[in-house]
């Protein structure tokens, strides 16, 4: 393409639409339009000028409102496709078959398709986040392409138009007026705030100029923004990690090294309904029970400087409660409440008792987490234990299994001795049943009551990217609100020899607050009544159009 | 001019090009990032061992650091580990050869009680220390998720390999002979 | 009374101040055509100003029920679906106090007080009764997050009320369009609406129940208590009380049928208003709007459908992406999990930021634009309805 010579001599650019200098149409459909293309000011889009490389044309394919407009539609639909069924973050299966075989149990052959096609881990799914980066370039390229030229056009701004521009504006007056209309419409002018240059016969009045700014600064804050997330996948720039926490357990924190968390105790309330909680009543018998806290009582460890992890010294570092929406914050990591478990059990209380006479021989309770080896009842009786299975699963070579280290079904080989059986009784209890493998014993450990804790799920969580995206949605933010809620207004008077006033007017949006400020303009100076030729255009339309029916 | 021109082009080219590869090269990396995706800093090989320091049964404190200079063979388990109990009693055979070649077993107990590892320990017979990781702050140190996992550290104190599952004897003695000191 | 009867009260008071409102906004529009020197209405500014102070009385009234409903539960009243379409409804009419202030258009007022009713009704089928705040609900941030996305939706929503009467005005109902059809089908599904109101208020006030036990998609026993006759049955379902309806169908695990049969009554009762509408008018409820657009201003309709869009568009992206991305971080350790509601406020901003890149970029305006914002308020209102009716996720408190 080459160089485009005004009438008025100035060299534009490749690809102008309007002569920067004096305005002029440049373009043969410009000419012909009743009313200027005011988009970014008539200046060529950079991409547009250049077309030649392999690159210039991946340039120009980013750059283009269309394919920008596209990516988002596409975006958009992928998003929306997503949530046709649950995402597999929200399912109950955890491993690849699992997770195959449920969507196609529940959710039949729609699952099995939905499954097969990927939709079930969209969001991390590679074309997903191919997605995602093709707009963010798209985004980068258009700003660049389209900032630079509007920015230079409206650094340079003339202040005489060409009547060609001026008439083809929306907003246009033309009329005779008198000696001072100039200087009274200045005088408006500046007191609306307005920033006035003038040249020779002609004046420009501007305002809000730094609102054309806002889309650049809100796709800055948007490229800002998926750094962030760019940011967050790569490996240590967040940490994710759950800890089951029991009453009275302290146990190292995951991922943040040198801390560890005391359970002090869990609480959850329900509403009661009431004094205060009266109001709730008809909800809450409708429901059943709301839920009204959740909360782990907690002690936060550090270990000192120079001790080492597994040394028993930790020093107390703070005292606190986690809820829902409090979480314990402490060194850039926060520690949430996200779930629990009522009820473990943490330990058993049995009697020794006579199986005949059921004479009691004392009691004894054994703690679950720490049991001791023997337990001395005095007067002669005392309950050794042989071992103990906290989540017995049955017998291997005769031998008593346990599943996980946890007291799910606590499982314990007893000796029993007492002033009658000095040699001690042996007898393999648990819940359900009672074993005694070397013949029938005279005593028994008759379970009398358990004790139990509640397990807290904790979530642990450091986030280094948090101040990235944090800042890049403040610029977005500030961005959009000043493309959007300011607008740039231009007026362009011209007064020609003869006393004839020429005015145009433009802004990039908000017409009805353009047209307020000329209507106080024309008043106090007395310009020409101006005219909206949109609007005159449509209305010809129309006449046109009811003539025909 | 025309030199003006060309160089103003070749200019342009230069700096398009540099956005978009350097565009594109993040998107890349972000893909093969979220393909690839293990948010845990984990310990590799070649690594420094974190020092730590436990007690054992008999209340003694083990450090890492006692063994500088020695092959520390250290085992992760727990009572209701199959595959750990299974290991140990080889681990106690290879262990009463390679113990005067400089080779140190120590057995980390993951937060059971004292009675169940000493329970343990009398059935077998295990005459290598057990030290017990009441808070687990060594397993979080080292990372540990599936049962036994078990790190060999060099004379040098670092990490020579680490094994997750079970080993047999074989494997043990080899291992053994790894981290062996010269 | 206590502060909640009188916020129930006050509500009423509202419900029926907008009705009235949009009865004389439309005869407003409709009245005499007489123009006055600056080339407006006189009946419509008069009658429009008449109508445009009973709405504010109804506005006011709104907004009590609102702050006593809030001093009565010690929480903003947007804590689940009752209160929050119902302070959608009042957003909306907001939005319009603001447009008619600056614009002076009763035709808004026309389109926008029935869509206000509509939603307000539909509120009302929801269990109303004050409820307590579960923990996960219990921040500052209930109020800013849900209060900032209410706003901008009513203020979006608008938009599409401008869109809406540019459409009736442009399309011709005469020749067979794309357009003919989808404005109708607009209208349709604005009368389902009713359909649903109708159906519920019937079945709720002869008190219809019936109860069924079925085996949900876990494989787990549960049991239903429908407030329609069943249409549908629930998978494997049993029926507990005889001399009920029994259901002519019975659906797989993963529907349930008893929102099936509640969408089927709406669009029975819906289609059955519809077309007596169409029967007693003898022509398309869109032609029947025809005659009250006839003298509307397509320039400002354009400005104001556009306006509202880019007010609503920042408080968009701030309450439903930035505060709640904010909130989540704090109540859910996360500030993003694709939840469904969060995918649906993602995929409603992504739809208001490619309807501002085509105006923009692409020169989008009058019709294509209009169109654009109809389909804004389509997405708005599936978010508020399906995704929280239908697709369970997190946001699932109604």
């Amino acid at each position: 393409m080459e160089k485009k010579q005004c009438q008025c001599g100035h060299l534009n650019p490749p690809g102008t639409v309007l002569c920067e200098v004096c305005g002029r149409s440049l373009t043969e459909k410009e000419q012909k339009s009743k009313l200027v293309d005011m988009r970014y000011e008539g200046t060529a889009r950079r991409s547009q000028t250049y077309n030649k490389s392999i690159i210039d044309k991946v340039w120009n394919f980013f750059s283009s409102v269309k394919v920008g407009v596209s990516l988002i539609v596409l975006l958009l639909v992928a998003a929306a496709i997503g949530t046709i069924l649950p995402q597999k973050a929200y399912i109950p299966a955890t491993t690849a078959e699992e997770i195959k075989a449920y969507y196609a149990d529940v959710y039949g052959s729609v699952g099995r398709v939905y499954h097969f096609l990927g939709f079930h881990d969209m969001y991390s799914s590679f074309w997903f986040i191919l997605l995602v980066g093709l707009l963010a370039i798209s985004l980068i390229v258009a700003s660049l392409d389209r900032f630079v030229p509007l920015y230079r056009s409206l650094k340079n701004q003339r202040v005489l138009r060409h009547i060609s521009f001026m008439n083809k504006q929306r907003i246009f007056a033309d009329g005779p007026g008198a000696e001072d209309t100039m200087q009274k419409a200045e005088e408006k002018l500046k007191e609306l705030k307005y920033k006035v240059t003038t040249d020779k016969n002609g004046l420009l009045a501007e305002k809000g100029r730094f609102s054309r700014w806002g889309p650049y600064v809100n796709h800055i804050g948007l490229i800002i923004f998926l750094f962030g997330v760019m940011l967050r996948m790569m490996p240590g720039f967040y940490v994710d990690e759950s800890l089951w926490l029991r009453e009275g357990e302290t146990r190292a924190i995951p991922e943040a090294p040198g801390y560890s968390l005391e359970n002090k105790g869990f609480q959850m309330e329900t509403y009661t309904g009431e004094d205060d909680e009266a109001v709730f009543n008809e909800a809450i018998d409708r429901v059943g029970s709301v839920a009204k806290n959740y909360q782990t009582d907690i002690v936060l460890y550090q270990k000192p400087e120079d001790s080492l992890p597994g040394a028993a010294d930790l020093e107390k570092v703070k005292e606190s409660s986690i809820r829902v929406n409090e979480p314990l914050k402490f060194d850039g990591y926060a520690i949430y409440q996200m779930d629990f478990r009522l009820d473990e059990l943490k330990a058993m209380r049995f009697e020794l008792t006579n199986k005949e006479s059921e004479e009691s021989l004392g009691e004894l309770t054994i703690d679950l987490i720490n049991p001791e080896k023997t337990y001395d009842l005095g007067n002669g009786a005392a309950v050794k234990l042989l071992g103990y299975y906290p989540d017995f699963s049955g017998f291997e070579n005769g031998e008593p299994q346990t599943a996980t280290p946890l007291p799910n079904n606590p499982g314990f080989l007893v000796e029993m001795t007492t002033p009658e059986t000095p040699d001690g009784e042996t007898s393999f209890i648990t819940i359900k049943n009672t074993v005694e493998p070397f013949g029938e014993n005279q005593y028994k450990l008759a379970f009398q009551a358990a004790e139990t804790r509640d397990v807290s799920g904790l979530t642990i969580r450091k986030d280094r990217t948090l101040p990235i995206l944090g800042l890049g949605g403040l610029i977005f933010m500030i961005g959009v609100a000043q493309g959007m809620y300011f607008n740039h207004r231009r007026f362009w008077i011209q007064q020609k020899a003869d006393g004839e006033i020429i005015l145009a007017g433009h802004t990039n949006k908000n017409w009805f607050g353009l047209k307020k400020d000329l209507d106080q303009v024309t008043e106090y100076a007395s310009l020409p009544a101006y005219v909206d030729q949109q609007e005159e255009i449509e209305k010809a339309e129309k006449l046109e159009s009811e003539e025909q029916s | 001019m025309n030199e003006k021109k060309n160089k103003k082009k070749q200019n342009r080219l230069i700096m398009r090009s540099a956005i978009l590869l350097v565009l594109i090269a993040a998107i890349g990396y972000t893909i093969y990032n979220s393909a690839t995706a293990d948010d845990v800093t984990v310990l590799e090989v070649g690594d420094k061992a974190p020092d730590f320091a436990l007690a054992d049964l008999e209340g003694n404190d083990h450090k890492l650091s006692d063994y500088k200079g020695q092959g520390v063979f250290l085992n992760f388990w727990g009572t209701w580990c199959k595959p750990c109990a299974k290991e140990m009693p080889a681990m106690d055979r290879q262990f009463d050869v390679y113990k005067d070649q400089g080779v140190q077993v120590l057995a980390v107990n993951i937060a059971q009680s004292d009675f169940e590892v000493q329970s343990f320990s009398d059935q077998y017979g295990l005459s290598f220390p057990i030290v017990i990781d009441k808070t687990k702050s060594v397993m979080t140190a080292y990372n540990i998720r599936p049962l036994p996992t078990t790190v060999l550290i060099n004379p040098e104190g670092e990490i020579e390999r680490i094994v997750t599952g079970e080993m047999t004897e074989e494997d043990i003695k080899g291992f053994m002979e790894e981290i062996k000191p010269e | 009374m206590s502060l909640t009867d009188l916020s129930g009260n006050l509500l009423y008071v509202a419900f029926f101040a907008y009705l009235i409102g949009a009865i004389v906004f439309g005869g407003a529009v409709k009245g005499n055509k007489e123009r006055t020197s600056e080339g407006s209405f006189k009946s419509e500014s008069r009658w429009g100003n008449i109508a445009f102070a009973i709405t504010i009385l109804g506005f006011l009234a709104n907004l009590g029920y609102f702050f006593t409903r809030w001093g009565a539960t010690g929480h903003a009243p947007l804590s689940n679906m009752f209160e929050f379409t119902t302070a959608f409804g009042m957003t909306l009419v907001a939005g319009f106090i603001v447009i008619y202030a600056i614009y002076k258009t009763p035709i808004v007022g026309m389109v926008v007080l029935p869509v206000a009713l509509l939603i307000i009704a539909f509120a009302s089928m929801f269990p109303s009764e004050v409820s307590p705040l579960i923990p996960a609900l219990q921040s500052n941030w209930l109020a800013i997050h849900v209060s900032t996305v209410v706003l901008a939706e009513g203020v979006l929503a608008i938009s599409a009320a401008a869109g809406l009467i540019y459409l009736l005005k442009v399309v011709d109902l005469n020749k067979k369009s794309k357009q003919r059809f989808w404005l109708e089908a607009i209208m349709y599904s604005l009368i389902l609406v009713i359909g649903f109101v109708v159906a519920s208020s019937y079945f709720s006030l002869t008190g219809y129940e019936s109860e069924f036990a079925y085996v949900d998609k876990e494989g787990k026993n549960a049991e239903i208590t429908y407030h329609m006759p069943a249409i549908f049955g629930m998978h494997q379902y049993e029926q507990l009380n005889e001399d009920k309806m029994t259901p002519l169908m019975e659906t797989p695990a993963v529907v349930n049928a008893g929102k099936l049969t509640t969408v089927m009554w709406s669009l029975i009762v819906g289609t059955i208003i519809y077309w007596l509408i169409r029967l007693i008018a003898r022509r398309r409820i869109a032609a029947i709007f025809k005659p009250f657009v006839k003298n509307v201003n397509l320039q400002l309709m354009d400005e104001i459908g556009y306006r509202a869009v880019i007010i609503g568009f920042p408080l968009f992206s701030l309450g439903a992406l930035i505060f709640a991305m904010i909130w989540a971080q704090i109540a859910w350790s996360r500030f993003w999990g694709w939840d469904p509601k969060e995918v649906w406020a993602l995929v409603t901003w992504l739809f208001y930021a490619a309807y501002l890149h085509l105006r923009l970029g692409k020169g989008w305006h009058g019709e294509k634009s209009a169109w654009l914002g109809v389909v804004g308020f389509a997405i708005i209102m599936f978010n508020l309805v399906a995704v929280n009716l239908i697709i369970a996720g997190l946001h699932s408190y109604a």
